[in-house]
């Protein structure tokens, strides 16, 4: 059956995990692979890193962050940030990443998305989008420059063309609802979930556990997404998963989670 | 020795640390000769059936891997790994696979998503022994990433347990030395650490001579 898997993500800047409310104001909040760790224990199904550092020289330290993680975490792990070229994707996925998300780069030269696909397989390619509303026909237009710069694109047909090249799953994040705590853009995923036939992971906006449920069960996300309210503890992942398994939406257990079985 | 087969394709450090983590002498070998010292072998895999193919056999592992197999030793297959078992698939007509075990590997059909990537719980085949699956909870959760799986000939031959994604789908099988998973154990948690706490035991178990090395395929 289908499942959902909750996803906690990480911006990484030098190393370090930054807390990003709306894109913009960044706070430490601690080393990314202790809060793998840290998730993976508590019952996440995946986690992110997406490394926000603008330098070549923290690009390199994002390679030893993923090696440190795979020696430590044993769920599946998606890096994204600043990938530019198949290489660029090599390196992280040889140090220990599972998949690697691309977003900048791919809407600058959309070919990229086909080169990985082809080299890696599309189950490692996430094409990660970032999306606000817009006035007119055309309902949500793509942004890019982690939401600085605004393009004259369509994001549903962004993403179906992603798909067509070869992304094997998609990261869309409403940022309208990043850092609001107002729920996911239930209309938007909806919307992207509809339109491809890949995984589709919803980010931006989750406030609450009832968040989670609307959208797996009105959104159909195939995966959810949240940062802020996990690294502050605002909801523990074992009470999300107890909603959803309680709403009826596949989910593992939270019972089976971390790297050693108690009294499971 | 645990050598966890090298041939260039993606994310393999996972494994070999997921196996060091429940402490097997598990490394990565890139050099095909050196499977002949080791005591098992683990062959993972990730992206396309073709390109794996190819590199296996252009890097020289092929014969070495075959070899391994029919002499006894145990054998893990992960994802790919466990389709290069089957001849062919449909993923790639033009790549052969090792052809050890009787099958086509055959995309997913059903009105679901592709790649199956996510989760899915185990459903053990009644009345199979799994000796992967021993002291194993019944409910079980384990981590996908495919949109092909092998479909046995004979029907369900091995097969330890299967999981439902728009129908049942081939999750693991286990013929004689060889085991195999469709699902990623390195990446499944403590239901995946346990899997592969199983694999370094029978390991173990056979290096000590307590089990009767099998007569490989």
């Amino acid at each position: 059956m289908k499942s959902v898997r909750i996803i906690p993500c990480m911006d990484v800047d030098g190393g370090r995990v930054k807390k990003g409310v709306r894109f913009l104001d960044l706070v430490d909040a601690g080393d990314p692979v202790d809060l793998a760790v840290r998730y993976d224990a508590e019952g996440a199904d995946e986690v992110v890193f997406l490394d926000i550092t603008a330098s070549h020289e923290g690009r390199e330290t994002m390679v030893e962050v993923v090696e440190r993680a795979a020696d430590r975490l044993f769920i599946p792990l998606t890096v994204g940030g600043g990938v530019r070229s198949v290489d660029d994707a090599k390196k992280l996925l040889y140090a220990g990443a599972d998949k690697v998300s691309v977003n900048t780069a791919a809407l600058e030269r959309p070919e990229l998305i086909t080169e990985m696909a082809r080299e890696l397989g599309s189950q490692c390619v996430v094409v990660a989008i970032d999306v606000k509303r817009v006035s007119g026909a055309v309902r949500w237009s793509v942004y890019t420059h982690g939401g600085r710069r605004a393009l004259r694109l369509d994001a549903l047909a962004w993403a179906v063309e992603a798909v067509e090249r070869g992304a094997g799953e998609l990261l869309v994040t409403s940022m309208d609802r990043d850092g609001t705590g107002s729920g996911f853009d239930i209309a938007l995923t909806r919307a992207v979930t509809d339109a491809v036939s890949v995984p589709v992971i919803a980010s931006g906006g989750v406030g609450g556990v009832a968040d989670f449920v609307e959208g797996a069960l009105s959104g159909r996300a195939e995966g959810l997404l949240a940062a802020g309210v996990f690294h502050r503890r605002e909801i523990a992942i074992a009470d999300v998963k107890e909603a959803l398994a309680a709403a009826g939406v596949g989910v593992r257990p939270a019972s089976q989670a971390g790297v050693s079985l108690h009294d499971h | 020795m645990i050598a966890v087969v090298d041939y260039g394709i993606g994310n393999l450090r996972s494994a070999e640390k997921a196996l060091v983590r429940v402490g097997a002498d598990a490394r990565l070998v890139a050099d095909p000769e050196e499977l002949g010292e080791a005591a098992a072998v683990v062959l993972p895999g990730v992206g396309a059936f073709g390109m794996c193919a190819r590199e296996l056999r252009s890097r020289g592992f092929a014969r070495f891997v075959v070899e391994a197999i029919e002499s006894g030793k145990p054998f893990l297959g992960i994802c790919i790994g466990f389709h290069l078992l089957y001849g062919r698939s449909e993923e790639d007509d033009t790549a052969k696979g090792l052809g050890l075990l009787g099958g086509t590997v055959r995309r997913l059909s059903g009105s679901v998503k592709l790649p199956h990537m996510q989760w899915n719980r185990l459903d053990r085949t009644r009345g199979r022994e799994a000796a992967m699956l021993s002291g194993i909870h019944g409910d079980s959760w384990v981590y996908f990433v495919h949109s092909y799986a092998p479909v046995p000939d004979p029907v369900m031959q091995g097969v330890v347990a299967t999981c439902d994604y728009g129908g049942p789908v081939v999750a693991g099988v286990e013929v004689g030395n060889v085991w195999a998973t469709q699902f990623h154990p390195e990446k499944s948690g403590a239901v995946g650490l346990s899997i592969l706490t199983r694999f370094v035991e029978r390991c173990g178990e056979v290096a000590a001579g307590r089990v009767m090395r099998s007569e490989g395929l």
